[in-house]
């Protein structure tokens, strides 16, 4: 196995302050305890779990963060949110990567061009976080 | 003769496996049985009177008690039986608990067996002879071994009681450890600010003798009676001739390592260790000093205004008894220069936890700068390697060091203080957090300031230019990681100290699998230890934070004055006992007996001089090694003479 490296610089410290500032959230507050992950109902569908995209997140990994699908496969039912010990708001969280990835690529999806017969494979909370991608 | 036997069930611990009604009827055929019964918790207060009724109406004179173990209940039966105007020692309680019930899951087995421990147990009742508890005077003075922070709560709280304490430690001030630590988790109180005014006080104390730069050489005696031989090395500067003016240390031509700083500054061979050393005054390091040959060099002397220094010095032997002695001899910490992969010793960015302390501390070699030893650069990453040394059963310590968690977490937030930009990371097994707001502690590192943790061990450190190079895991995301670090720390493990294995040697006092001073109960006698009246306090019986240690020792302190609070105390009566009639002097108990409570004596027997064996019966502990080793048979140890063991094996064989 090839070794990550870690690096803490200053496009780390960008994208973990961004997340932050998008989400309200206080990324460093997970302690990894995983009861977001084991109480998602989609788990089973995400290439990393929750907590290991908030764990990804604290280290700056932007590129793996964004490679991953887990914030496309999130719902935002907020049990993780509800259940945090942490009080964190995960599903704002995994808002904030959504947000953050289109307002990266505003163009990836423009609504009026989507064709009709996509709308049904498309997961509805992609379309959510696109029409928030100016909001703020 | 009447002997009553009495089979508890308790509930159902032992129920469930012997069948008590059973055992308690075959009981009543068993030889001198005046009544036997059986009841639900023999222990209870309803159960101590059915024995008690007994004695009183059947006329009972000895009694049998098969329950649980005679260390759980044997003082609450022997009891009843003086209350009873009874004996103490013509009970015998048979351990159907601990020795059959929960040994066993075959109920016809363990009852067999419980019913032939009962008969040997009756036999060897008959023979039971009473005994006399006997009473040894007590010294009121208290002996406080180290001079950390456990040996100086030790020291004031039973000086605080009004007994006279002797406080000794081996090096030039009190203080330990914990005067080199620069802040304390979790409150970060600046730990020499919390320490000193302690320190100030044992040297005000009236009640207090604080023998600095000595060392326990010879113990003798026994509770009450601790005959203790200490040295006291030469300081060669009279400590009430000093005035701390310094003017000695700029003439001194020696230079060596300050041990105080971690090797990391310099200092003369006259010094003090810091400014608050207690006693406050310097003190010259005979290995380095070359003026104690005073026509080498003398510098220091011919500028002392106050005439301190005197070079004739000699060690001094002090003599004295006590009554009760505590070691608080402490800890050091794990040589992690073992652990060669992570470069300690080689790299000279990889330092420890105290490394660590002294560089950040405001009074230490950088004056609190955070520099790394190489280049004295600030280190921009810091990576700080949890568990150097503990949790690791194959190769170094299998324990956990119980501070290194929260020392590191405290570490990196100081770090994090200092340098603002910097990043602080953690690697971890688990993080431990158990004490008082030390779980906020470590929540506030990560959220406040950041401080990065990931799970994993590190595996190995590299020099990589002016860079370390660390390869670890991350055991959350299952990926080997690496990254480029400027220093790095190892949360270094604790281990007894030398000291501590010393004093346990010197007062026989048994030592645990991982070398710390082993508790007479790991519960409810955490304090104690095997040899009545020493008593052990702080890390010398396994890691501990400051809160935990100074309670430790408060409660050592408390159970030492427990015995110099009493004019005398009563010893056991199941001593030895020689048969000068028998005894031929060979000495064979005197090698035997591991309290060395035998001496050989000379007495007149048939008109000439002869050898003969004594025991000191405050030092027995009724062991029986002597017994077993006597060729002739002229040491019996009372309540288990050989008679009565004879009786006991020859039921038994029956079976």
């Amino acid at each position: 196995m090839s070794f990550e490296y870690l690096k803490f610089g200053k496009e780390e410290k960008d994208f973990i302050e961004k997340i932050e500032e998008i989400s309200g959230q206080n990324v460093y507050s997970c302690y990894q305890c995983g009861k977001c992950s084991a109480g998602c109902a989609f788990s089973g569908s995400m290439d990393k779990t929750v907590n290991q995209l908030i764990h990804l997140i604290q280290l700056g990994q932007k590129r793996k963060v964004l490679d991953s699908n887990t914030q496309w496969v999130c719902a935002s039912c907020l049990t993780c949110s509800v259940r945090c010990p942490r009080e964190i708001d995960v599903a704002a969280l995994m808002e904030a990567v959504r947000e953050y990835q289109f307002r990266e690529e505003p163009e990836k999806i423009v609504i009026s061009k989507i064709p009709k017969e996509a709308y049904d494979k498309l997961p509805n909370i992609a379309l959510v976080s696109n029409f928030r991608k100016k909001t703020g | 003769m009447k002997i009553g036997v009495y089979v508890c069930e308790c509930g159902s611990n032992i129920a469930s496996t012997v069948d008590v009604e059973d055992i308690v009827e075959r009981a009543k055929d068993f030889p001198n049985v005046e009544v036997s019964r059986v009841y639900k918790y023999m222990c209870s207060d309803p159960g101590q009177e059915l024995i008690k009724k007994d004695i009183e109406e059947k006329g009972l004179d000895k009694v049998v008690v098969a329950a649980c173990s005679p260390r759980m209940h044997e003082p609450t039966f022997r009891a009843v039986l003086e209350d009873k105007g009874l004996n103490p020692y013509v009970l015998e309680i048979v351990n159907i608990r601990e020795q059959v019930s929960w040994v066993h899951d075959n109920k016809e087995e363990g009852t067999e067996k419980a019913a032939a421990l009962l008969k040997a147990a009756v036999l060897r009742t008959a023979l039971m002879e009473p005994l006399e508890k006997k009473k040894v005077g007590v010294n009121h003075k208290a002996l406080v071994i180290g001079g950390g922070i456990a040996g100086i709560q030790a020291a004031l709280d039973l000086a605080d009681m009004g007994f006279k304490t002797t406080l000794v430690e081996k090096t030039s001030s009190i203080g330990g450890k914990m005067a080199q630590m620069d802040k304390t988790f979790p409150t970060l109180d600046c730990s020499q600010c919390i320490l000193s005014p302690k320190m100030v006080d044992v040297s005000r104390h009236p009640n207090i003798e604080l023998l600095t730069l000595s060392e326990i050489v010879e113990v003798d005696g026994y509770v009450g009676n601790f005959k203790v031989k200490i040295k006291k090395n030469p300081r060669y500067v009279i400590e009430e001739k000093c005035t701390m003016c310094d003017d000695c240390v700029p003439v001194c031509p020696v230079i060596k390592h300050d041990d105080y700083n971690q090797g990391f500054a310099p200092q003369k061979a006259i010094y003090i260790s810091y400014p608050q050393a207690v006693p406050a005054s310097y003190v010259i390091d005979p290995d380095y000093c070359l003026g104690i040959d005073p026509l080498i060099c003398a510098k220091c002397r011919d500028v002392c205004g106050p005439e301190a220094i005197d070079f004739d010095m000699q060690p001094e032997i002090i003599e004295d008894v006590f009554g009760a002695v505590v070691i608080a001899t402490g800890y050091e910490t794990y040589p992690i220069e073992n652990i060669g992969e992570y470069g300690y010793g080689t790299i000279p960015d990889v330092i420890s936890g105290l490394d660590f302390e002294r560089i950040i501390s405001s009074g230490g070699p950088t004056g609190g700068k955070i520099l790394r030893p190489s280049d004295g650069t600030v280190p921009k990453t810091v990576v700080f390697i949890h568990c150097a040394g503990s949790r690791d059963p194959s190769k170094h310590l299998p324990y956990c060091s119980k501070v290194c968690c929260m020392y590191s977490t405290k570490h990196a937030l100081q770090y994090k203080h200092v340098v603002h930009d910097g990043t602080a990371i953690n690697f971890y097994i688990d993080i431990r957090t158990a004490g008082k707001d030390y779980e906020e502690f470590y929540q506030r590192a990560a959220e406040e300031d950041h401080v990065v943790y990931i799970r994993g061990k590190v595996s190995e450190v590299f020099q990589d230019g002016d860079k370390l190079l660390i390869k670890g895991a991350d055991t959350l995301t299952g990926e080997t990681v690496e990254l480029h670090a400027d220093l790095v720390v190892l949360a270094t493990g604790l281990i007894p100290s030398k000291g501590t294995l010393e004093m346990a040697s010197m007062f026989n006092v048994s030592i645990g699998m991982n070398g710390f001073i082993r508790e007479a109960h790991p519960k409810l006698k955490p304090v104690d230890t095997a040899i009545a009246g020493v008593f052990a306090a702080g890390t010398v019986t396994g890691p501990k934070d400051i809160p935990e240690t100074v309670s430790n020792a408060s409660g050592a302190a408390s159970r030492a004055a427990g015995i110099l609070s009493q004019d005398e105390l009563e010893i056991e009566g199941t001593v030895a006992t020689v048969d000068e009639s028998l005894c031929r002097g060979c000495g064979m108990c005197v090698e035997a007996c591991p309290y060395s409570a035998i001496e050989l004596i000379a007495v007149n027997k048939y008109g000439h001089t002869m050898q003969v064996a004594s025991v000191n019966e405050a030092l027995c502990k009724g062991c029986g090694s002597c017994a077993a080793a006597c060729l002739n048979s002229a040491i019996n140890q009372l309540g288990y003479t050989d008679s009565q063991i004879l009786a006991l094996i020859g039921a038994l064989g029956e079976n």
